[in-house]
């Protein structure tokens, strides 16, 4: 029960959420309505909607980059269009492939019809329905001896993104998490059954049958792939209650402050980049102010791994304090790098951003003590 | 209805607008990226045009590559592009301190296979961080003006 302030504070945020929500669905009910004007026959355009939403990462043939290659003809071949949608719609939590929940079915159904159009002439097989019988106990060590190599020992991928700093040139694809919750959902045991049994041309993914492993094995490995689903996979949530900014105050003075965040900085054996005021860059030499000061830095192995595990860190980049003095109090501020890991829905990603706020906090204590 | 709520308020009025309009782009989420069919000079280019061209000043790239060259790694070209209106990060940073760490605003920019690739933080997602009434507008604007200026680096050829 509320009470108190508290009780104050929930009716006024009731309050106000009731009239953002009538707001909103104000918005909502002219946006259906406009969509009622628009003529029937203004279809999705899927591949506009592709160009926006896929491209970057898939490429704007389909032949991957970031992300898979999905003008592949095996890859289309085994892919039923509900495996498509379902990807679509619900991404691969905790890796790069982020979800799209809000497409309508229209567009979402436009995408996939443009996928297809990367192989004309390839229609999906079909597969049967139903889960695939099989011994999971069995299926564990054949998945240790044939699979674990590229998919890892729990599932749990290959290593980086696919893109420029994450793999050689000539390897097409990485290795997709198997134990993503994503994955699990969109795919059918009939599917990754086909994969394994007719491999994908075109991928380091080779048929099993030519391997010699027999059907009942492969049975046993998509029992096993699929015993993924009853392990416990979420551990990101509590990244959004991470505060954005780190702040300590400084016992000592401006100048002083700035050169004990350079020793820092060297005591965490990072090298220092640059320091410059906040405004240097928007406004002429002598007339930037001096009231922040920013000191950059950089580990350039952490930085080399760091793209390894995803090329976009450069948005962390480079790595900085800054020292702000306000009201006759000086600051030292950071970003939170484990708060901005939640916009990334990279899991190996989180880690590294979980060592450099460990890096952040220990230039922020040893500069202001 | 209260100071706070009002521009949180006007901006369902204005995503709902926006959305009549068909002026928004579908986004999956909180980052944006896209890739540009040119090579990495010819984007770069065109991404300081557009920048520019929206008002905003440059006031640094940064040459990631560079420094990983000059340490001994093996990298692609890399660069980051700092932007931001001079005038408006002066009153940012004065009347609001603790949004210091994310200015100025800044794209990422490297090569792949020959195409370049440009991805950003949506300034909308900051929305989340900072709970001023004033920045929900700015970052709405922010964000208006960058998804532009990846349109066109996305259009050119």
């Amino acid at each position: 029960m509320l009470t108190g302030v508290n009780a104050a504070m929930g009716r006024r945020e009731y309050k106000q959420g009731m009239i953002f929500r009538a707001l909103s669905s104000l918005s909502l009910a002219a946006f259906l309505v406009a969509g009622a004007l628009v003529p029937a026959h203004a279809a999705p355009d899927g591949a506009l909607l592709y160009a926006r939403n896929c491209a970057a990462c898939h490429g704007a043939d389909g032949r991957g980059g970031v992300g898979v290659p999905l003008a592949l003809p095996d890859f289309l071949a085994t892919a039923p269009d509900e495996y498509l949608r379902k990807t679509i719609r619900l991404g691969r939590p905790g890796r790069v492939m982020p979800a799209f929940p809000h497409l309508s079915d229209a567009e979402v159904d436009a995408i996939v019809r443009h996928i297809r159009s990367f192989a004309p002439g390839v229609r999906p097989r079909r597969l049967p329905e139903g889960p695939v019988h099989g011994d999971p106990k069995r299926g564990a060590k054949l998945y240790a001896r044939h699979c674990a190599a590229c998919h890892g020992p729990d599932g749990e991928g290959g290593k980086g993104t696919g893109v420029t700093f994450s793999r050689p040139r000539d390897l097409p694809i990485i290795a997709p998490a198997l134990n993503n919750p994503g994955f699990l959902a969109a795919a059918s045991d009939a599917q990754i059954k086909a994969t394994l049994m007719w491999g994908r041309k075109g991928t380091p993914m080779p048929s099993f049958l030519k391997q010699g492993l027999s059907e009942r094995d492969i049975d046993d490995i998509v029992a096993f792939v699929r015993s993924f689903e009853r392990r416990p996979h979420e551990r990101r949530a509590a990244l959004k209650d991470e505060p954005p900014v780190l702040v300590r105050e400084s016992a000592s003075d401006y100048a002083a402050t700035v050169e004990n965040v350079k020793q820092a900085v060297a005591g965490q054996n990072f090298r220092l980049i640059r320091v410059q005021p906040l405004e240097q860059g928007f406004f002429p030499e002598g007339e930037a102010s001096r009231a922040e000061t920013i000191v950059y830095f950089c580990n350039f192995n952490f930085l080399y791994k760091a793209l390894a595990v995803d090329p976009r860190v450069g948005l962390f980049l480079p790595c900085r304090v800054t020292v702000v003095e306000r009201g006759g109090k000086v600051l030292v501020m950071s970003i939170n790098p484990k708060r901005l890991a939640a916009l990334f829905n990279n899991e190996e990603l989180d880690e590294l951003c979980e060592r450099m706020r460990g890096v952040y906090e220990a230039i922020l204590e040893d500069s202001t003590l | 209805m209260s100071a706070r709520l009002l521009p949180k308020a006007l901006y369902a009025l204005a995503a709902g607008a926006a959305l009549l309009l068909g002026l928004t782009a579908a986004r999956a989420d909180e980052l944006v990226m896209v890739r540009s069919l040119q090579a990495f000079p010819e984007t770069m280019l065109t991404l300081q045009e557009a920048i520019r061209r929206h008002g905003y000043v440059i006031s640094r790239v940064q040459r990631v590559d560079v420094g990983l060259t000059r340490m001994g790694y093996k990298t692609d070209l890399y660069r980051v592009v700092f932007y931001g209106k001079p005038e408006e990060i002066r009153r940012l940073r004065r009347d609001y301190p603790d949004l210091i760490p994310y200015l100025p605003l800044k794209l990422s920019v490297f090569a792949e296979n020959g195409q370049t690739l440009v991805v950003g933080v949506r300034p909308v997602a900051l929305w989340a961080f900072f709970d001023h009434p004033e920045l929900f507008d700015v970052f709405a604007r922010w964000d208006r003006d960058l998804q532009s200026i990846l349109d066109e680096v996305r259009e050119a050829r």
